[in-house]
């Protein structure tokens, strides 16, 4: 297999029918990092976080003010007795859902078909599989109400712009965004003896403020240091430093400081006051700046940087990959200061990651992309890839937990999965039967590992559509 | 290259008969289903079934305590325990005899990660991603010849990952690929033993499914899939379902009514779907660990340890579980870390006793076979 195949298969989203292959593979990946541009058209002409939490919010008071089918909001007023005003009631009701879901149809479409526009156009498709990458290790999932289309806008908004960048920043980026603060509760923790605490205290209030440890644990396990690597002291004294992060115009709390809608805002009066311990050291700061403090120095711990460079080379390489492989880029992580074009070059130099012929199952989207790139596909109409993804097992930005997707073949490699693919390889594959010719097209995008199997399946397929459906579900296509 | 072997798949393929050799000539040498419901994220088991005769509880839950009002009043199970109003097909069976609770119950994991928690539970090791297979792959080696164990999703879950053949099956809304299609993907697939493997499978599950029941999202559906693949005189012995959505951080009270109230129509769904068979199958209910006992900031709970296990099938009827709250309950005055329900059953008793019992093996044999990374006795669960 050619230097070139690994590069646009195994590094990039596959190979499209028009793409030359590039003369010095290695350059050509290294350069796509500083050519990466984060903010497309196709990205800024969307409703950002910002209006998205605004969303809502307006969304959360028309619940609280009308009876949603069969469940009354706690304090809301016994339902009218008169059976027609309850009827129509009902009726308004069930309208307003109804618009509700389309607006979310249409805002998570727009984004779904903005990532995939991207990844079937792009120029720096090594740069782009880095998104989709840095999206999965800091995954929220969009099946909650408060993150339904806060999947786009935490891609774009915390992810894009610090791909070429230093880790922490995107640690720092995703952390203060509402996608993340709402998937993991963050938003409303409060310090039992901060201001606000001690308030409601002294009011005693039917329910009181307090911490939620959730973003502070996945922080540890998941973003950082990984999991047996931390203990429950370090998660609630990181919950502790945590509490005042928040987002302006959705949580409603007294002694709240005012902000726009979706940002992130520091609310001193919500903060637990006092030192904490992480990670056996002491973080003394007042405020904001003691979990500052912290996600700095978890950047640049030493199992970040061990845990950060194993997923990305079982990302690149092999599920099990090369230690020596996972030590080198660590190491290189660690003495440039923890930029990340470091973890990528030491990945790219490295002779591992170019040896391993095809050890990587494709995930359901990987496989996606790649197809449609190979069928010189544009774009796609959204609701027809999300149906797919969703047939596929990957719903785009919703793995149903925050450690995201699975990055190994046990487990997408599955009976009902394959089947699933080759049903969308047949839907996909036939209205462009009648324009691409299956035998010419397979040896351009598969330069150098196009098996001879393969070839006379194809070749002696039934008709043009099966043989370009074969194509995409031949196994050296599944894998990369 | 077409040689003889795969002429003969082609051909059997083509001409409709597309169950692999081995699923089309077997027949189950037992007539005993088991169903394992993975729940994912961490039941709160204190609240599915409240230990209502333990005063604690209120003091330390609020108002958690009590499900939201529109669902109803808690359905007495015992003088000491209640099920939540949404588990209501889950406390007839009880009355009835074909429901039990196993509380208190938790792996040997003492830690608070979902993922290395559920690796746990679904491995049976004592350290997540110790072990490489899933408990029940481990346990087909003990039971009589049937068709492979099937898991109801698109993936094959952890539980079953390992070295016996399993399958995997989804309900698709896709329009099917063409017999054709089909016929010329095995033989591409003939030299890739991955591939081959994975082919032949998903070809024999998907003639004794049959119909579509609405889509993989839905729990329900896949349970009745789930009850006709295990009610076919020649379908698989043990089916397993996933439920996501149990990690109730925030707002637990009506998310978790929405969950149990599922997973109950999963149940009845079972009940249902399963007719006659229904006699013979044990369905397991597990979580990888409990919530905390207190209520969070947030009206919600976080991360614990210890939390309930739930049983049902017509073979408990007559057994130690029939109608009962088994396990050692600890109270809520002494709690684990100061903070979780006190764990003082291991999963892999309950589930060693369970399989022992259901399949009539020695459960000394089985704790040997499948649970020696932390064996643990094994509880009576269903009459011999």
């Amino acid at each position: 297999m050619s230097l070139a195949a690994i590069a646009l298969n195994r590094f990039g989203l596959g190979a499209r029918p028009g793409d030359s292959a590039p003369a010095d593979p290695r350059g050509w990946l290294l350069a796509q990092v500083g050519q990466f541009d984060p903010r497309p058209a196709v990205i800024t002409a969307l409703p950002d976080a910002a209006a998205m939490t605004l969303q809502y919010r307006q969304n959360l008071g028309q619940l609280r003010r009308q009876v949603v089918v069969g469940v009354r909001p706690p304090g809301d007023p016994e339902p009218p007795k008169d059976p027609e005003a309850g009827a129509a009631r009902e009726m308004g009701a069930n309208q307003a859902q109804r618009e509700r879901r389309q607006a979310f149809a249409q805002a998570y479409g727009g984004q779904v078909n903005a990532r995939l526009t991207l990844a079937l156009t792009t120029a720096t498709p090594f740069a782009e599989r880095l998104v989709h990458f840095w999206a999965n290790h800091f995954a929220i999932s969009t099946d909650k109400l408060a993150t339904a289309t806060m999947g786009g806008p935490l891609e774009f908004e915390a992810i894009r712009p610090h791909i070429a960048g230093r880790f922490v920043d995107m640690l720092l980026a995703v952390t203060r965004h509402p996608g993340m603060q709402f998937y993991l509760d963050q938003a409303q923790s409060i310090g039992p003896n901060s201001l606000l605490g001690q308030a409601a205290r002294r009011r005693n209030a039917p329910r009181q403020p307090g911490l939620n440890e959730n973003l502070a644990r996945e922080i540890l396990e998941l973003h950082t240091l990984g999991a047996g690597n931390y203990t429950q002291a370090d998660v609630a004294g990181l919950a502790r430093a945590l509490t005042g992060w928040s987002i302006g115009g959705f949580v409603r709390r007294p002694l709240g400081v005012a902000a726009p809608d979706g940002q992130f805002v520091f609310q001193p009066n919500w903060h637990e006051p006092g030192s904490v311990t992480v990670a056996g050291k002491p973080y003394r700061q007042n405020g904001e700046a003691q979990a500052l403090a912290i996600l700095n120095d978890l950047a640049l711990h030493p199992l970040t940087a061990r845990r950060l460079a194993f997923k990305l080379a079982r990302h690149f390489v092999a599920d099990v990959p090369p230690p020596a492989l996972v030590e080198r880029m660590a190491a290189a992580y660690l003495a440039s200061g923890g930029q990340l074009p470091a973890l990528y070059k030491a990945l790219i130099d490295a002779p591992e990651a170019w040896a391993a012929p095809l050890a990587k199952f494709k995930t359901p989207w990987d496989w996606l992309v790649s197809s449609l790139r190979a069928l010189g596909r544009e774009n796609v109409p959204p609701m027809q890839a999300i149906g797919a993804l969703r047939e596929l097992g990957q719903p785009t930005w919703r793995p149903g937990s925050p450690a995201g997707w699975e990055d190994d073949a046990a487990r997408w490699a599955a009976p009902d999965a394959l089947l699933r693919r080759v049903e969308v390889a047949s839907r996909i594959a036939a209205p462009l039967a009648a324009t691409i010719d299956a035998r010419s097209l397979a040896p351009r995008i598969l330069p150098g590992t196009l098996s001879s199997a393969t070839a006379s399946a194809i070749a002696r397929a039934e008709s043009p559509a099966e043989g370009l459906a074969l194509l995409l579900v031949a196994p050296e296509f599944l894998r990369r | 290259m077409i040689n003889r072997r795969s002429l003969l798949a082609r051909g059997a393929l083509l001409g409709g008969f597309t169950l692999a050799p081995q699923l089309a000539l077997a027949t189950a040498g037992t007539d005993q289903r088991l169903v394992f419901i993975v729940l994912r994220g961490a039941m709160d088991g204190l609240a599915a079934i409240p230990p209502i005769g333990d005063p604690r509880l209120n003091q330390l839950r609020g108002l958690l305590a009590q499900p939201p009002e529109q669902f109803g009043a808690l359905l007495p199970l015992t003088s000491d325990f209640a099920a939540h109003p949404a588990l209501k097909g889950f406390a007839g069976l009880f009355a009835a005899g074909e429901a039990g609770v196993v509380h208190a119950v938790a792996s040997p994991y003492r830690e608070r990660s979902h993922f290395d928690a559920q690796n746990i539970l679904e491995t049976g090791g004592n350290a997540a991603y110790a072990l490489k297979d899933g408990w029940l792959n481990r346990l087909l080696p003990l039971l009589p010849a049937a068709p492979p164990p099937v898991a109801l999703s698109a993936t094959l879950p952890a539980l079953l990952r390992g070295a016996a053949p399993t399958t995997s099956f989804a309900p698709s809304r896709l329009p099917d690929a063409s017999a054709s299609l089909k016929a010329r993907v095995a033989a591409l697939y003939e030299n890739d033993a991955l591939l081959h493997r994975l082919w032949s499978e998903a070809m024999a599950t998907e003639m004794i499914a049959g119909a579509n029941d609405g889509g993989a999202a839905n729990p329900q559906g896949l349970a009745a899939s789930a009850a006709r693949l295990l009610a076919d005189p020649a379908g698989p012995r043990i089916a397993v379902l996933e439920m996501g959505g149990w990690d109730t951080h925030a707002g637990q009270p009506v998310r978790l009514a929405n969950q149990l109230r599922q997973l109950d129509g999963v149940i009845t769904t079972l009940k249902q779907g399963l007719g006659p068979a229904w006699s013979s199958t044990l369905v397991i209910a597990a979580t990888e660990f409990g919530r905390t006992v207190a209520a969070n900031g947030t009206s919600g709970t976080d991360h614990g340890t210890a939390s309930a296990a739930l049983l049902a099938g017509g073979r408990l009827q007559g057994g130690p579980a029939a109608g009962r709250v088994l396990g050692d309950w600890p109270g809520l005055q002494n709690l684990h870390e100061g903070r979780d329900l006190l764990p003082t059953t291991s999963l892999n008793s309950l589930f060693a006793g369970a399989v022992a019992g259901l399949f009539g093996l020695d459960p000394a044999l089985v704790t040997r076979r499948v649970f020696a990374a932390a064996p643990a006795p094994a509880l009576a669960i269903v009459r011999a």
